[in-house]
């Protein structure tokens, strides 16, 4: 406090020793504030006393002191981010200046203010020569900057690190070992694999190196052990040049020396058998004596932590053992002893007996001294400490495997750790409980979880829901126990549960008929409590659609069930109230519109008309809902709103078997389409399937799941599936010239799909057959299915087949007025034969051309590869190129391998547009390359043979 | 083995960063982003990991500084926390008393040159190199001495070449 009027007068100031030195922490605080605060401007005569001059000394050197205080504060002074872009600037220029003066008295400068730019994220690539020529000027100051600055600046991946190759070999080779120290720390810090190799040498021979007067050379002999792990993790073939210097390590005395040698043993283990082998036969009892000896050494000041000696020393030396010790007996003793005898109230304690844990986990199989383990760990479950606890939980996961039994006694303890305040603990916790699930306790477990989904932070209930769906699945009992649990889990935190899991869920409802009623009640109360969670309103309403009069009805009651009254008019209140909220998305939107078509059959009082009025007629609730979609922005729903209005009001014939109840799922072939190799197709198309395909006309599952690829597949990929699909779905011989080409070729297209529209029927039917058939008598089964596959077909499709279906869909589409109506092609223009347009000796080429219809630039090229010789052809892949005049669009080809002898092919589509249609014809240059007999061949040629006039 | 280092302050201002495995630039300050917003917010009392990236972070906090390090997925977490401990406690006999690291490391911003000296001293590649107190300070001492004799003869020679131009 005295000191201030000095400070005010702004002359020199002398801090004295006694000032600086007090003991008192405020006293220091505020010397070093005023050492701060008279600093910069003013020149400043400060007594260097020991303290000062370490002080200074933390700070780099003086001189340097200032000049970058002046930086920093006019960094420090910048308001914005340009502001402070446009100082570092500066500081840059001013810096690449006194480089290229190649100014050696400020180069510590540059470098000290380079790191201070560097940390602030700015480049400092220039500065990188800089640190090159320091590290090489003979000084050690200059040197130990460089080197810094090297670290700091560079990595591993720079290549301008080669160029330092020669300067750091010349300082391992130099006479001081701080030099080498410096050098020797670079290389481990920041090698690259090539630096390695180059300087591997250098390090064996100072790993080797054994003086008498050992004492001085001990910084190196461990530096050099460290720098070799470095190096044989990058070249691991190095590993075993160095196994005999560092078996050489463990028998030295100094503890630096033994942490280094133990730690260098146990990585060469993991790079190299051979060393493995080596250490294994000649190492062991050493480190086992070590350890013995260090667990009863008595006080040692210099590396005492806690009242136990060199914990650390203690940890690597069982880290080793860890590797090395299967099925030792000696090891498992030393083992019995650490872990009985190391104290165990302070965190170095309790860091020993961790690794004693895991190293016996590893290497004994005797179950006494596991036993012994498994008893620390659940001490340390029971310590207050949460740190201890952590690695408690931690170690039990690999316990597990070993004596499940012994981890299961611990079960509460564990449970209890799930509903802990810390993440981590949770996080781990909750990972152990997974694992400890079984039949016997999937009940309990599941339960205790659930109960704390309610109270669990929001960014846990993530983790935790995808936990208990994930146990709920695996080990349910019975059917209405996880249909119990999954309505628990939707209704606390459906917003988290992934898509698969309510898919999943609606498949076991569709399995489990008995439970329908109960389970759509139940979702009824749950959604009443918590609608703001989107998957179970959208399960809900999937299922009141399916089963919305046994909601009414009551039907099905189970016995533990509580009877509840819901009207007709509830049910579509909660539906509707579901289509209307502003965050409801596209997906339950949709899912509500086929639940209301559904009730409109289901609940005839609410679907078609209240009465007739004066002037017109009052349309029904269910209806009104929908007509009022009609407006969606949306044209997905927009479209839905139309079709179904118009199958409600005109359409009450063939309704009530169109909106039937879906089939039962198969749910070995949903979860064996899970397990499968596309698991996100699947969900996508999952994600669809319950609104697209009500009423699917065959009753056997398999074809349902092709439905799914037709839903999920866009039907514009050309794709023979979708043929196959049709095919497959509707049980019907389709000539194969009518499969597959619903896009290709309209009016095959058309052909085909008045043929699935009149199952039956003699194909010559025109395009209005549709209408007839709406409203024909033949309103069997079977008819109806494929109506609704044909308008399902539409809307994921529309633009695909617009001709066709605009014209026969015109009925269901009447409500968005019909003047949009295409009338159907009744050609597909001039037809063009087929060319080979490369052939060698193995491959064959041909091209099959087709042309829309009123756009005669565009031609459709279906080319089909086939291979004539007896290899097969992997990693085909097809290339084309076209002149300028024409557009070439490729789309992916139907496979990459081509089976040998011809016994196949590959289709692929390309587009081309002739821009000077009529004046030049098509040609093409391609490339193809695959592989054959494990040679990459490259085939290559010019294809002008094509027919006029594309 | 140890992936970095990183000390960073109560208000999020990095003071140390020491990366032994390969990070560009942009992802080291993705990284120190991420670990800030993650460590720097966690209540005091709870346990000192936190899990990220498939890495455990062990940090422990000494006055308003941060020392986090990263570690693999089966290191020992309680063997870091004592070498956060040694180095503190080495940087605490050099600097003096630890409730002042973090002005010292704040005094000006820089990354002080001190402080990466004593790091390497512990760590290299990621693993310790020595558990002795004492042998880290006399190699340090050892090393700035020789940069004080190096000084000194500098700027005696300047002298005598001022005088003799005189």
């Amino acid at each position: 406090m005295l000191l201030a009027p000095y400070l005010q007068g702004g002359k020199g100031l002398f801090i004295s020793y006694s000032t600086l030195d007090g003991s008192s922490v405020e006293m220091r605080a505020i010397a070093i504030g005023l050492f701060q605060h008279c600093i910069g401007p003013i020149a400043v005569d400060v007594r260097l006393n020991y303290w000062t001059r370490d002080f200074c000394l933390s700070f780099g050197l003086y001189e340097e002191f200032i000049d970058e205080l002046d930086m920093i504060r006019a960094i420090r002074a910048c308001k914005t981010a340009a502001e402070e872009r446009a100082v570092v600037r500066k500081e840059c220029a001013s810096i690449r200046a006194s480089i290229s003066e190649n100014d050696q008295d400020y180069m510590h400068r540059n470098l000290a203010k380079l790191m201070f730019i560097h940390m602030l994220g700015y480049p400092t690539h220039f500065g990188q020569m800089e640190c090159l020529k320091l590290i090489a000027s003979p000084g050690f100051p200059e040197k130990r900057i460089g080197y810094l600055g090297l670290m700091l600046l560079l990595d591993e991946r720079q290549e301008v690190l080669m160029l330092v190759t020669n300067s750091i070999k010349q300082d391992l080779n130099h006479t001081n070992q701080y030099i080498v120290g410096l050098a020797l720390c670079a290389l481990g810090n920041i090698c690259s694999a090539e630096m390695a190799r180059d300087l591997a040498p250098e390090v064996e021979r100072l790993l080797q190196f054994r003086d008498p007067n050992i004492r001085k050379k001990v910084s190196s002999l461990k530096t050099a052990a460290l720098c070799t792990i470095r190096i044989i993790k990058k070249v691991p073939d190095l590993a075993e040049n160095f196994i005999n210097s560092a078996a050489a390590l463990l028998k030295e005395k100094h503890h630096g020396v033994l942490i280094t040698g133990a730690q260098l043993c146990t990585d060469m283990c993991k790079v190299s058998t051979e060393a493995h082998e080596h250490f294994r036969k000649k190492c062991i009892d050493g480190v086992v004596k070590l350890l013995r000896d260090l667990a009863n050494s008595p006080y040692a000041p210099e590396y005492d932590i806690s009242g136990i000696t060199d914990p650390l020393l203690h940890i690597r030396l069982l880290r080793l053992l860890h590797v090395l010790g299967q099925g030792d007996v000696d090891a498992s003793d030393t083992m019995n002893d650490v872990a009985t005898k190391t104290e165990t109230n302070k965190n170095a304690g309790n860091a020993i007996l961790y690794e004693c844990v895991a190293t016996i986990m590893n290497i004994e199989d005797n179950g006494g001294l596991r036993v012994l383990a498994v008893n620390i760990l659940g001490r340390f479950l029971s310590s207050r400490d949460n740190n201890i606890r952590y690695v408690a939980l931690n170690m039990l996961m690999k316990a597990i495997s070993l004596d499940s039994q012994a981890v299961q006694r611990h079960r509460a303890t564990i449970l209890e750790c799930v509903k802990d305040p810390d993440a981590s603990i949770r996080k781990r916790a909750l990972e152990l409980v997974y694992l400890l699930v079984n039949e016997s306790n999937a009940k309990p477990l599941t339960k205790e979880l659930v109960d704390y989904l309610e109270v669990s932070d929001p960014e846990f209930k993530g983790d935790l829901t995808a936990k208990i769906c994930s146990i709920v699945e695996k080990f349910s009992p019975e059917k209405l126990w996880y249909i119990d649990q999954m309505v628990k889990v939707l209704s606390e935190a459906g917003n988290y549960v992934k898509d698969e899991v309510w898919h999943a869920l609606i498949v076991v409802i569709t399995n489990a008929p008995n439970l329908h009623g109960y389970t759509v009640r139940a979702l009824y109360k749950a959604v009443q409590k918590s609608s703001e969670q989107e998957t179970l309103v959208r399960v809900a309403v999937w299922c009141i659609g399916e089963y919305g009069e046994m909601l009414v009805g009551n039907a099905g009651m189970l016995d533990v069930e509580d009877p509840i009254t819901v009207t007709e008019a509830e049910a579509v209140d909660l539906v509707e109230t579901a289509i209307k909220r502003h965050y409801s998305d596209l997906t339950t939107q949709a899912m509500c519109l086929i639940a209301l078509l559904k009730l409109s059959s289901r609940y005839p009082s609410c679907a078609k008309y209240v009465g007739i009025g004066s002037l017109h007629i009052i349309p029904g609730r269910i209806n009104d809902i929908v007509l009022h979609q009609k407006g969606s922005l949306v044209l997905e729903l927009q479209q839905r709103a139309i079709e179904f209005n118009s199958i409600i009001e005109k359409h009450g014939k063939i309704r009530s078997a169109l909106v039937e109840r879906m089939p039962v799922l198969d749910e070995a072939t949903y979860s064996g389409r899970r397990a499968g190799p596309v698991p996100a197709v699947v969900s996508t198309s999952l994600g669809t399937q319950p609104k697209m395909s009500n009423g699917v006309a065959k009753p056997t599952s398999a074809p349902l799941v092709d439905l799914l690829d037709l839903s999920s597949d866009d039907v514009q990929a050309p794709s023979s599936s979708g043929g196959d699909f049709l095919h497959d779905l509707l049980g019907v011989d389709l000539s194969p010239a009518s499969t597959g080409t619903n896009n290709k070729a309209p009016k095959n297209g058309t052909d085909a799909l008045l043929d699935l529209l009149s199952v039956g029927a003699p194909t010559a039917q025109s395009s209005s057959s549709m209408l007839d058939m709406l409203s024909s008598e033949q309103d069997n089964k079977r008819s109806e299915g494929l109506l609704d596959n044909f308008a399902s077909l539409s809307t994921s499709s529309a633009h695909s087949s617009s001709a066709v279906s605009s014209s026969s869909m015109m009925d269901l589409l009447d409500g968005f007025g019909t003047s949009s109506s295409v009338p159907v092609a009744e050609t597909s223009g001039p037809s063009y034969p087929s060319v080979v347009a490369f052939e060698s000796g193995s491959l064959k080429v041909t091209f099959n051309f087709s042309k829309e219809p009123g756009n005669p630039q565009t031609t459709t090229i279906e080319a089909q590869f086939v291979n004539k010789s007896p290899d097969i052809y992997s990693n085909f892949v097809f290339q084309a190129a076209v002149p300028k005049f024409l557009q070439l669009h490729l789309e992916p080809a139907s496979g990459s391998t081509l089976p040998a002898s011809g016994n196949g092919s590959i289709m692929q589509k390309l587009k081309v547009s002739n821009s000077q249609h009529g004046k030049k014809s098509l040609v093409m240059r391609v490339r193809i390359n695959y592989k054959a007999n494990g040679k990459d061949v490259l085939e290559d040629g010019q294809i002008s043979n094509f027919p006029h006039g594309l | 083995m140890i992936h970095f280092v990183l000390l960073i302050s109560r208000q999020g201002k990095v003071r140390l960063t020491k990366w032994y495995s390969p990070y560009s630039q942009k992802e080291r300050t993705k990284v120190i982003r991420e670990l800030s917003g993650m460590i720097l917010t966690r209540a005091p009392k709870l346990c000192n990991f936190v899990e990220w990236r498939g890495y455990k972070v062990v940090y422990k906090r000494y006055a308003s500084l941060y020392f986090c390090m990263c570690i693999d997925q089966d290191d020992n977490e309680l063997e870091v926390l004592e070498i956060i401990h040694h180095f503190v406690e080495i940087l605490d006999r050099y600097f003096g008393s630890v409730c002042e690291l973090d002005l010292i490391f704040n005094f000006h911003k820089l990354p002080r040159a001190q402080a990466y000296y004593i790091l390497d001293e512990i760590l290299i590649a990621g693993e310790l190199q020595e558990s002795s107190k004492k042998t880290v300070a006399r190699l340090i001492a050892t090393q700035d001495s020789l940069v004080e004799a190096a000084k000194e003869q500098a700027s005696s020679i300047s002298n005598m070449i001022a005088q003799a131009t005189k």
